[in-house]
C-alpha cells in the first residue's frame, strides 16, 4: 500500500539520465514543466509526450514502475475532472438537471489531464534518477545567484535534502508502526471518516514521536560534526559539466524551441 | 493449534529491480506449546518469515496453515487469527500510543471488542504478568526505560490472550541484567502458560538456555531444523553463515580436545556446569 507511492524516491540502477549533471536534471525538469502549459494543442502534447517518453525509456526506470506512483495523484485528477468538466462555461452539450457538461469543458479538462499527468512523471523521473544528495547540490548551485539578493540558498537545499531522505525512511517506519498495531487487531480500513480518523491516534503518535527522535538525532550528529550553514563550506564532490550535460542541453533547447514553433505555427 | 509452513515463497518488491526472494521455499510445522528459537543473520528473513504466522505478510506461494486452515484463504478472519498468535514486535516504539501504560496494555482486548471490565481485567493480569511494578502503571510509557518499554509492549500483546507469542528480538538493546530478565519472563510464559513461544534473535547465547527447538535461517531458506544440541553440532558451518554457537559449546569442545572427559554437546550453562563438576569429582 505505501510502497506504491513513488513520488521522491531514488531508483537505483545504472542509466544516461541517471549520470547526467543534477543541474541539468533540474533546469529541464523546470523547463519541461513550463512547456507543459506553453503547450496548446494536439502537436505540443504530443511533443511533450515524445520528449516524456525518450527520457523515460534512457532512464531504465520500468513504466511500470513510474506508473504505480500515479495511483497516488489519482483521487487529485478525479477532482480536477469533476471541476473542470462540469463547472467550465461555454457551448452546451449535454445537460441533466443542473449537471452540464461543455464542448469547452472537455477541452480543457482533457488538456488539464495529460498536463497534470506529465508533471508528475517528469518530476518523479527527476527524483527517481537523481540521489537526494545530488538534488541538493543541484539546486544549491542552480540557486546561487539568488544569495545577492540574501536568499538562504544553502539552507533552503539543505532542508529540502533533509526532507527527501526522510520520506522513506518515515514511510517503512509506517508500514512497520502499522504492522505493530494491526497484531494488536488495530483496524485501519473500516468504519466512517471519524472512526478513520480516530483509528489512525495508534499510527501517528508513534511516527511523530519517532520523526521527532530522528530530527534530534540528526541535529546532534550535525551539530557533533561542526555544521554551521554554507558560509565556506567545501564540496568533496563538486559539480562538473561533462560532454554529456552539453548534448543533453542542446536537446532540451531544440524540444524548448520546437515546442514553440508548435505553439505558434497551429 | 498448531503452525504450519507449506513451501512458502515470499518476494520483496516484486516487478521492480530491486525484486529479491527473502523466502525461498520454507516449510515447517509448530506443534503447540513448543518453545521455538528463530536465529538468522540480519536480512536471512526471519522478520518476514514471523509476518506469516499471523497473516500480516501474504507468501508470493505457498501456504499458511493455522490450525489446519489456510489463513489467506477467502472468508478466513484474520482479525481472530492475530489474537491468536500474537507477535510482539522489536521495537516498543513501534507500538506505545498511549498517555499511560495500562490504556496502552488495554489498546489489544479493546479491539477484540471485549466489554471494558474483562479489557481492564486482562490488562491488569497481562502487566503483572510481565513484572511490570504497579506504581509505573499510570506512567507515560514514553518515560520508561528501554527494558520496562518492552515489558509494556508484551503485556499489550499478552492481554489479548495469544496461543501462539512471537517474539521479533526482544534483547535488542538490552543491557546484560535487561536481557536476563527479559529471556526468564519469557521462560516464565511459557512454563506457567503452556503457551507456544518464537523467540527470534541473532544470538545463540539468547536462546540455548530455553529453547526445545532451533530453526536457523540462512538467504531465505531453513539451514537447520532441529534439537539444540543437534544444530549446535554444526558450528562450523553456522560460523559460515555468520552465526555462532553458544560459548558454552565452544569451552566444553575445547575441553574435550584438550582431554577432559566431558560431553561436549552440552548446550546449557547447567549441563556445562554439571559437566565439569563431574570431571573435578573424579579427580
Amino acid at each position: 500500500m505505501l510502497r506504491d507511492i513513488t513520488i521522491g524516491q531514488y531508483y537505483r540502477t545504472e542509466s544516461v539520465i541517471h549520470r547526467l549533471d543534477p543541474r541539468v536534471k533540474l533546469v529541464s525538469t523546470f523547463m519541461f514543466i513550463i512547456s507543459l502549459f506553453v503547450a496548446d494543442n494536439v502537436f505540443g502534447y504530443a511533443l511533450a509526450a515524445l520528449f516524456l517518453g525518450m527520457a523515460i525509456k534512457l532512464s531504465n526506470v520500468p513504466l511500470k514502475f513510474i506508473l504505480r506512483g500515479m495511483k497516488a495523484i489519482f483521487f487529485l485528477l478525479f477532482i480536477t475532472v469533476v471541476f473542470n468538466l462540469f463547472l467550465t462555461p461555454g457551448n452546451e452539450l449535454v445537460k441533466v438537471g443542473f449537471i452540464k457538461i461543455t464542448d469547452e469543458g472537455i477541452r480543457i479538462t482533457v488538456k488539464m489531464v495529460f498536463r497534470l499527468i506529465f508533471l508528475i512523471i517528469g518530476s518523479s523521473l527527476m527524483t527517481l534518477t537523481t540521489t537526494p544528495n545530488q538534488l541538493t547540490d543541484g539546486l544549491e548551485s542552480v540557486l546561487g545567484p539568488l544569495k545577492v539578493l540574501r536568499v538562504p540558498v544553502h539552507e533552503i537545499a539543505m532542508m529540502m535534502s533533509i526532507a527527501l531522505r526522510f520520506i522513506p525512511i518515515l514511510m517503512e517506519e509506517t508500514d512497520k508502526i502499522m504492522k505493530a498495531q494491526m497484531a494488536r487487531d488495530a483496524d485501519f480500513e473500516s468504519g466512517n471518516l471519524i472512526q478513520r480518523a480516530k483509528n489512525l491516534v495508534p499510527l501517528l503518535v508513534p511516527l511523530f514521536i519517532s520523526a521527532f527522535r530522528r530530527a534530534n538525532d540528526l541535529a546532534m550528529a550535525m551539530e557533533s560534526r561542526c555544521y554551521r550553514g554554507g558560509d565556506g563550506r567545501t564540496k568533496m564532490k563538486p559539480l562538473i559539466y561533462k560532454k554529456r550535460d552539453g548534448i543533453a542541453y542542446l536537446i532540451l533547447v531544440l524540444y524548448l524551441v520546437a515546442m514553440v514553433v508548435l505553439t505558434i505555427l497551429f | 493449534m498448531s503452525i504450519a509452513l507449506s513451501h512458502v515463497n515470499y518476494i520483496y518488491d516484486e516487478d521492480t529491480a530491486m525484486a529479491h526472494p527473502a523466502l525461498i521455499d520454507v516449510s515447517l510445522e509448530i506443534p503447540n506449546g513448543q518453545f521455538v528459537g528463530l536465529i538468522g543473520h540480519t536480512g536471512s528473513g526471519k522478520s518476514t518469515l514471523i509476518q506469516h504466522f499471523n497473516g500480516l505478510v501474504k507468501p508470493t506461494s505457498g501456504y499458511v496453515l493455522f490450525d489446519g486452515e489456510d489463513i489467506n484463504g477467502e472468508g478466513y478472519d484474520k482479525k481472530k487469527l492475530r489474537a491468536k498468535v500474537g507477535l510482539v514486535f522489536q521495537y516498543p516504539e513501534h507500538q506505545l500510543f498511549e498517555t499511560d501504560c495500562f490504556k496502552d496494555v488495554c489498546f489489544g482486548p479493546k479491539n477484540l471488542g471485549l466489554p471494558e471490565k474483562e479489557v481492564e481485567l486482562r490488562a491488569y493480569e497481562a502487566l503483572k504478568m510481565v513484572g511490570f511494578d504497579d506504581e509505573y502503571f499510570y506512567q507515560s510509557p514514553f518515560d520508561l526505560s528501554g527494558g520496562q518499554k518492552r515489558r509494556v509492549a508484551i503485556a499489550g500483546v499478552l492481554a489479548m490472550k495469544p496461543e501462539v507469542l512471537i517474539l521479533d528480538e526482544p534483547t535488542a538493546g538490552l543491557d546484560p541484567k535487561g536481557r536476563e530478565d527479559i529471556l526468564n519472563l519469557v521462560a516464565r510464559l511459557h512454563e506457567e502458560m503452556g503457551i507456544t513461544i518464537i523467540l527470534v534473535s541473532h544470538s545463540m547465547d539468547d536462546v540455548a538456555d530455553y529453547v526445545q527447538r532451533i530453526i536457523v535461517m540462512n538467504k531465505g531458506r531453513v539451514a537447520y531444523d532441529d534439537e539444540p544440541r543437534n544444530v549446535f553440532r554444526y558450528y562450523k558451518e553456522l560460523e559460515e553463515i555468520g552465526l555462532a554457537a553458544p560459548q558454552v559449546t565452544y569451552v566444553m569442545k575445547e575441553l574435550a580436545a584438550a582431554g577432559f572427559d566431558v560431553d561436549s554437546e552440552a548446550t546449557t550453562l547447567e549441563e556445562a556446569k554439571n559437566e565439569i563438576l563431574k570431571v573435578f569429582k573424579k579427580c
